[in-house]
């Protein structure tokens, strides 16, 4: 698509559309925060308009919107993974080491996880 | 000996060897940012008490450099886009500007960084801190890399678009393609570290 003048030189307004609608939600981003929102729904606001605006750099800038299969495929197994590096924290959770404490000798076990 | 295919695509991938390379390198920086952000995860789960990022760090600061990461991306495809319509001299100016919006960035870093120094507060002082220059440090080299391959492409490097211009529109592809990950990877840095 790309090869063709005429083509890129329509893609020129829709790469000024996305750059503008990027800062727009950056000021939302920003704005959200003034919010004052229970950490966990902060943190899931934040990451979704965060994950918006990276879909539209990668879709757009990076041109993923017509991409050859190869280069998706490519991806699609960096996602495998890194879906799995993400999820390494929860395994670290997951098991039952240290439950069976409790009592004052093991107060800092106890309340480990509570000050997030 | 040339190398075959540094321009016109494999007929079985349709794509050329740098746009192959390229998007596997990214995908191994995905792979080096993820590390860190999973890190990140562990570090605050993990601790009784984690501050708050607008406590410890400047969102003004935080937010002109998301600004500014933004707009060097326009900057850069629009550099891209000006050499595909055969516009040297418009694609040289966007891409000086990119580099200019980049070392804009990496000032306001400096003087983040300063900040916090000048008051002991390094990445010893703190789990939060030392994850914050961990992440932010490995993005402002990714910066530093990327300023050095755009100064090549707008000095000694240009000589290319007019004895092989396929090939260097191609190399200024691959350049935009690095530049969007690392202002891609910005974008999540920036509310994690500044925002939660």
């Amino acid at each position: 698509m790309h090869s063709d003048v005429e083509a890129v030189r329509k893609s020129v307004r829709t790469y000024l559309t996305i750059g503008g609608a990027l800062l727009v939600f950056t000021v939302i981003t920003v704005a959200a925060n003034y919010l004052h929102l229970p950490v966990p729904a902060a943190i899931t606001l934040a990451l979704i308009i965060a994950s918006i605006k990276a879909s539209m750099v990668a879709a757009v800038f990076m041109h993923l919107n017509h991409e050859k299969q190869w280069v998706y495929g490519a991806l699609i197994l960096t996602v495998a993974f890194f879906i799995v590096l993400m999820s390494v924290p929860m395994f670290t959770t997951m098991d039952t080491f240290g439950r069976h404490l409790t009592g004052p000798a093991h107060g800092a076990a106890a309340g480990e996880h509570a000050g997030h | 000996m040339n190398i075959p295919y540094t321009v016109e695509t494999r007929p079985d991938t349709g794509l050329a060897n740098g746009k192959l390379g390229i998007w596997l390198f990214l995908a191994s920086e995905v792979m080096l940012f993820g590390a860190l952000f999973s890190t990140y995860i562990i570090l605050r789960t993990g601790s009784a008490v984690w501050p708050h990022g607008a406590d410890e760090l400047s969102v003004p600061i935080g937010a002109v450099n998301t600004v500014l990461l933004i707009s060097s991306s326009v900057t850069m495809v629009m550099a891209w886009a000006s050499l595909k319509m055969n516009d040297y001299k418009k694609h040289w100016w966007f891409l000086v500007a990119t580099f200019l919006l980049a070392g804009v960035f990496l000032v306001n870093k400096y003087f983040e960084y300063a900040d916090h120094l000048s008051h002991g507060e390094g990445p010893w002082h703190s789990t939060y801190l030392a994850i914050y220059f961990t992440l932010t440090g490995l993005h402002a080299i990714h910066i530093i890399g990327g300023m050095v391959v755009m100064a090549y492409f707008i000095g000694p490097g240009a000589g290319l678009w007019k004895r092989n211009p396929e090939q260097f529109v191609n190399r200024i592809e691959y350049t935009g393609l690095y530049w969007h990950f690392v202002d891609l990877v910005w974008i999540f840095l920036f509310p994690v570290l500044y925002l939660m």
